[in-house]
């Protein structure tokens, strides 16, 4: 036996895209990867969307998904290529000697059937235990996974359990046959940031314990930094660089590795508050339509020009039900907004057209933020007709410059968001609320729906923008790195209350309240050994569980 | 207009030729609609190109005329069910409410009988003319357009980008117009081929019921209706009818299948 | 087990709602619109005389709402009254055709259910391959052939050039089982041919459906095969898309049997309904209205009340 558990020579893989309008074309979206993995470690695959990095680890049971196919190279698990061997040896090895835990665990449990029968499938099926053996191991592993009730948890169904517990019990589901390796593909992903730490940690110590090996796949360079040995990183299906984790986080020699490393090191000097602010929301209460709770209760922050106030909780938290409020679309029960020195109407009907313009909004998810069927042209060309009746070769100057100022140019003005890459989606939506020559933006999860680096380049645009165009933010987001990156202030929420409020410096520093200090403490930070001492600091426990 | 597949070109060349020829029937025709010019069910000859019908008709002339009266009511039916449906239907996505609710509850009512059903139920009520034909089919069939356009409309309302118009304080029609209608356009054209297919084989089915177009006026299914006695004996007079209401609809269906194509692809790079 | 059983309960009081409210527009369809009963069966003729007499008889001077009442409750104790054209009692002409009605549709449904799940299941497992595309092709023909024409092709063909098959399809009590399907075998085939297509596309978009699933990815890395996957993990999340499929095309199945029973002559209830709408038999039309909209309804109330009862969620509450 070798002490070579995977051995992977230059992998290729191929998937087939169609194109539209177009014959399906056959493309190569993995170039030759090689690396190996010996019992008992753990190798992280890093890199952006588009890196192939799952499509790697799938190929490791020898499993394509879609129209993805292996088109060359080696996979040696054990001692045997996996890429020649029949589909009933792959068979024997999938869910036995390798197994699997995706992203979505919601969606990859059955909804049909118990929690347990799923968990134990592969175990019975693979003839490594009896039900009952299976049965009593898959309670061991919920109970060291940290699931409440570990030895009923098995009985119930996955849509009975939260998602951070389904999560573990996918966990347990790819331990229970007691592989030799375990394909991890963006396990936490998913996940609200308190929990993402517990399942973390769970997953951790189940390595440690079980001396399984695993392939830990995720986009996130702190993350893996904490659970592997070995990092590789990817980008378009190469290899970028190869090496043990404490190389590629202190000492990177490529420059993709290191801008991965140093992303979100964004320097921002914090801006001292101002006499008159230009957004104040005062004692706001607000409930949806239909609906018996409030899920915001007397909500007080102000925003000052030119700067940034960050909004920051996790899902649930009522930080976008606060952007809603500000805009009108939602009117408070209780409390007001000034803004620019004059008390808004709380619906959007009452609100004046200068109201408007100078209160802009920038959203998530830029594909459906612009209309499909106009140009970029138009989508930045609008609101300069619409607020400032330009019209022709004026219009079409200004348009220009704004391109500019956004760093794409004139050349894309004749283009359809279908066109753009992501990155360029955003920079187009925020050129359209800069045409409106706003006194203040609201930034909704702008950078969430980004790859890292791309998300870089927009949060540095929108910081250069402020200084130019003197606007303020109210910058909405669940990423602490974010808020670091450019806030003034800070407003904490958590179940619809402000928690914590006040400058970047003082909201940062301690003494903290708890659940400000289990929010900080879970963001991973980018050095080795953070999880474990983070564990040991724990004053509260986390929500999810 | 490049890349046409083949199936899209065959589609619009039939529905052209049927088109042409509905409108050019009277020139076309090389009888009278009702003229008796030769025996009962003679076989195609130089003379008659498709023989005669059970009264000794000329069939093509029948034929002609009756694509004539099927298709013009199947268009009008076309036109009323989809102004209706989609005018009713983004206004009731827009307006949302009681209005809402009270017109898509109706429609369910509506749609939870049969539509011939239904139509039989009427038309046993109401003098079978054309124009009633007309408005029955079209109406009954509005129910079907009201829903897409509905559906169309709420899921373009929510998105992004409408919220952008809405606040940046964009009027209503502005909204319906330049940023929900574009989008909606695409699915509410093919329907419109589907649509136009169902009153085709709607009317047809009517008159070939008896209760359609009524005789001397051809069409179609009653060209169909006329001529099934004749099946039993081994004259396929009948069928010719049939088929040429089976080409149309196909032709049709390709053509409306090459546009949904066409327009879902230019849509959105990546859906 | 509550949710379910309230789900199910409202599903089935919705129905009942849904057939009362069918019941009025019905009723009212028929008397409200402008057409005038007597009128038109006495024809444009018609003394004025006669046409009063006809009006007292049909009782069309009463108030609408009295009239509805009473043929509303009449409806529901089974009596349906009687048809103007022949005198005759509604009910009792309508119960054998019903049944006749019935025995076509369930004949046609033995054959056609298993053949467009199967069929279903053949496109699925060669997906994209040419028996997928010919099944797509079927489908986009079918929807546009209407359903007379592939009963005369049938007809032409199997019952006149073959003589396999009677061309007409009359049947009476005193056949034995065989000689009746024999006799219709073709509206059969047609029916088949008619539901077939629909079916079969749908019964694949539910199956592909449940295979694109994430938990099934999950099953084929637990290293189970191709059997397994699809009778432990597709097959219990299909069965209630299929099953609603499968209600909706019987429900289409109804309304093809009107057009089919006049080509083939079948004495069922379509052909009885399209005779009497042609005589402007107000009463007869409205009563086989009422049955085929609540046997619609019916097929449809199933189809829902299955995906409740299959729906995980629903059985097992948080």
């Amino acid at each position: 036996m070798s002490d070579t558990l995977l051995k992977v020579r230059d992998l290729k893989i191929g998937a087939t895209i169609y194109p539209p309008g177009e014959k399906p074309k056959d493309i190569e979206i993995v170039h030759g990867v090689s690396f190996d993995l010996a019992p008992g470690k753990v190798l992280g695959l890093i890199g952006e969307s588009g890196a192939g990095k799952s499509t790697i680890g799938l190929a490791s049971m020898a499993y394509g998904r879609g129209g993805v196919r292996i088109t060359g190279g080696e996979v040696w698990v054990n001692g045997r290529d996996i890429l020649k061997t029949g589909l009933r040896d792959v068979r024997k090895l999938r869910g036995g000697e390798v197994t699997y835990v995706s992203q979505s665990a919601a969606a990859s449990f059955n909804p049909a059937k118990k929690i347990m029968d799923q968990v134990v499938e592969a175990a019975v099926e693979q003839k490594k235990f009896s039900r009952k053996e299976a049965e009593e191991r898959a309670r061991t592993l919920f109970a060291k996974l940290g699931l409440p009730d570990p030895d009923n948890i098995g009985e119930r169904y996955p849509h009975q359990v939260s998602g951070g517990q389904l999560q573990r019990c996918m966990t347990a589901l790819a331990l229970c046959p007691e592989p030799d390796l375990v394909v991890f593909d963006e396990p936490t992903t998913a996940l609200d940031v308190t929990t993402q730490i517990d399942v973390l940690m769970a997953i951790k110590e189940a390595i440690r314990d079980t001396g399984v090996a695993a392939l830990y796949i995720t986009h996130d360079l702190a993350v893996v930094a904490q659970v592997s040995d070995d990092i590789m990183v990817l980008k378009m299906g190469n290899t970028v660089e190869y090496g043990s984790v404490d190389q590629i986080i202190n000492n990177p020699q490529e420059e993709y590795t290191q801008a991965l490393v140093s992303v979100r090191s964004i320097e921002h000097e914090e801006k001292a508050p101002t006499p008159d602010p230009v957004l104040s929301v005062r004692n706001i209460t607000a409930r949806y339509k239909g609906t018996q709770f409030d899920v915001l209760h007397n909500v007080n922050v102000d925003l000052y020009p030119g700067q940034t106030l960050a909004v920051v909780g996790e899902s649930g938290s009522g930080k976008s039900t606060l952007a809603r409020v500000i805009t009108g679309l939602l009117p408070p029960r209780e409390g007001e907004i000034e803004f620019a020195g004059r008390t808004l109407s709380p619906d959007l009907k009452g609100r004046s057209r200068e109201d408007l313009r100078e209160l802009q909004m920038i959203y998530q998810m830029a594909d459906v933020a612009m209309n499909p069927r106009q140009t970029v042209g138009t989508i930045i060309g609008r609101p300069l007709e619409f607020y400032f009746g330009m019209r022709g070769g004026e219009k079409r100057k200004r348009i220009i410059e704004l391109l500019d100022e956004i760093e794409l140019g004139e050349k894309f003005m004749d283009r359809y968001p279908a066109e753009l890459s992501g990155g360029q989606k955003q920079r187009v939506c925020i050129a359209r609320s800069l045409a409106a020559k706003p006194k203040m933006i609201i930034c909704d999860e702008v950078t969430s729906a980004l790859d890292p680096l791309v998300a870089d380049g927009i949060l540095k645009l929108l910081l250069d923008l402020q200084k130019i165009e003197d606007v303020a933010y109210l910058f909405i987001t669940h990423d602490l790195a974010t808020v670091r990156a450019i806030s003034d202030n800070i407003a904490v929420m958590y179940q619809g209350k402000v928690q914590r409020y006040g400058g970047k410096s003082k909201v940062l520093s301690p003494p903290f309240d708890d659940y400000t200090d289990l929010l900080l403490s879970s963001v991973p930070e980018m050095k080795l050994g953070w999880l474990e001492e983070v564990i040991a600091n724990r004053k509260m426990e986390s929500a999810g569980n | 207009m490049k890349n046409i597949p083949v199936s899209a070109l065959i589609g619009l060349f039939f529905t052209a030729l049927y088109f042409l020829g509905a409108i050019f029937a009277p020139l076309l025709a090389p009888y009278g609609v009702g003229e008796v010019v030769g025996d009962v069910w003679e076989p195609a000859s130089a003379e008659f190109l498709l023989g005669t019908d059970n009264i000794g008709r000329d069939l093509l002339t029948r034929m002609i005329y009756g694509g004539q009266t099927t298709i013009f009511i199947a268009t009008a039916a076309t036109v009323l069910s989809f102004t209706t449906g989609s005018i009713l239907g983004f206004i009731a996505a827009e307006a949302g409410g009681w209005l809402d609710q009270a017109m898509s509850r109706f429609v369910d009512l509506i749609m939870s009988i049969p539509t011939l059903i239904f139509a039989l139920v009427v038309l046993s009520v109401m003098p079978v003319t054309i124009p009633t034909l007309i408005v029955v089919m079209g109406l009954l069939d509005s129910t079907r357009v009201y829903r897409l356009a509905r559906a169309v409309a709420v899921d373009i309302e929510v998105m992004d980008y409408v919220e952008a118009a809405r606040l940046r304080g964009e009027k209503t029609t502005w909204i319906i117009f330049r940023e929900i209608l574009p989008n909606a356009l695409s699915p509410l054209v093919a329907e419109m081929g589907l649509r136009f297919i169902f009153a085709v084989l709607f009317v047809s089915t009517l008159s070939f019921l008896g209760l359609g177009v009524q005789p001397p006026a051809a069409d179609w299914g009653g060209i169909v209706k006329e001529n099934k006695d004749g099946i039993v004996y081994g004259i396929p007079a009948a069928l010719i009818p049939a088929f040429a209401i089976a080409t149309l609809a196909i032709s049709v269906n390709l053509v409306a299948d090459w546009v949904l194509n066409r327009t879902t692809s230019l849509k959105g790079g990546r859906g | 087990m509550s949710p379910v059983f309230k789900l199910l309960a409202q599903r089935i009081a919705l129905s009942l709602l849904l057939l009362l409210l069918i019941s009025v527009v019905i009723f009212a369809g028929t008397m409200v619109l402008p057409g005038d009963v007597a009128q038109s069966i006495l024809g444009q003729s018609a003394t004025p005389e006669a046409l009063a007499n006809l009006r007292a008889e049909l009782g069309v001077n009463d108030p609408p709402v009295q009239r509805y009442f009473a043929w509303l409750f009449g409806a529901i104790q089974g009596d349906l009254g009687t048809a103007l054209t022949s005198g005759q009692d509604i009910s009792e002409a309508l119960a054998s055709r019903f049944w006749n009605t019935l025995f076509l549709a369930f004949w046609a449904a033995v054959v056609a259910v298993p053949l467009a799940i199967f069929l279903g299941l053949l496109a699925v497992r060669f997906k994209d391959r040419w028996p997928d595309k010919l099944i797509s092709g079927v489908t986009l023909a079918s929807i546009s052939i209407p359903e007379f024409l592939i009963g005369y092709v049938l007809m032409y063909l199997i019952a006149v050039k073959l003589r396999w098959f009677p061309s007409v399809a009359m049947i009476n009590d005193n056949m034995s089982l065989f000689e009746k399907l024999n006799a219709i075998a073709l509206p059969i085939a047609v029916l088949t041919l008619v539901v077939l297509a629909h079916m079969m596309r749908m019964t694949r978009a539910a199956i592909l459906n449940v295979m694109q699933s994430a938990y099934i990815e999950t099953a084929e890395l637990k290293g189970l095969n191709a059997f397994q996957v699809i009778y432990r993990h597709a097959f219990p999340n299909a069965v209630a898309p299929i099953v609603n499929v499968v209600m909706l095309n019987l429900a289409y199945l109804v309304v093809g049997v009107v057009v089919i029973e006049v080509v083939f002559v079948y004495p069922g209830m379509g052909q009885y309904l399209v005779d009497h709408v042609s005589k402007r038999d107000v009463p007869v039309v409205q009563a086989c209205g009422l049955i085929f909209a609540a046997v619609y309804i019916g097929l449809n109330m199933i189809a829902d009340i299955v995906a409740i009862l299959s729906n995980p969620r629903l059985r097992h509450p948080k």
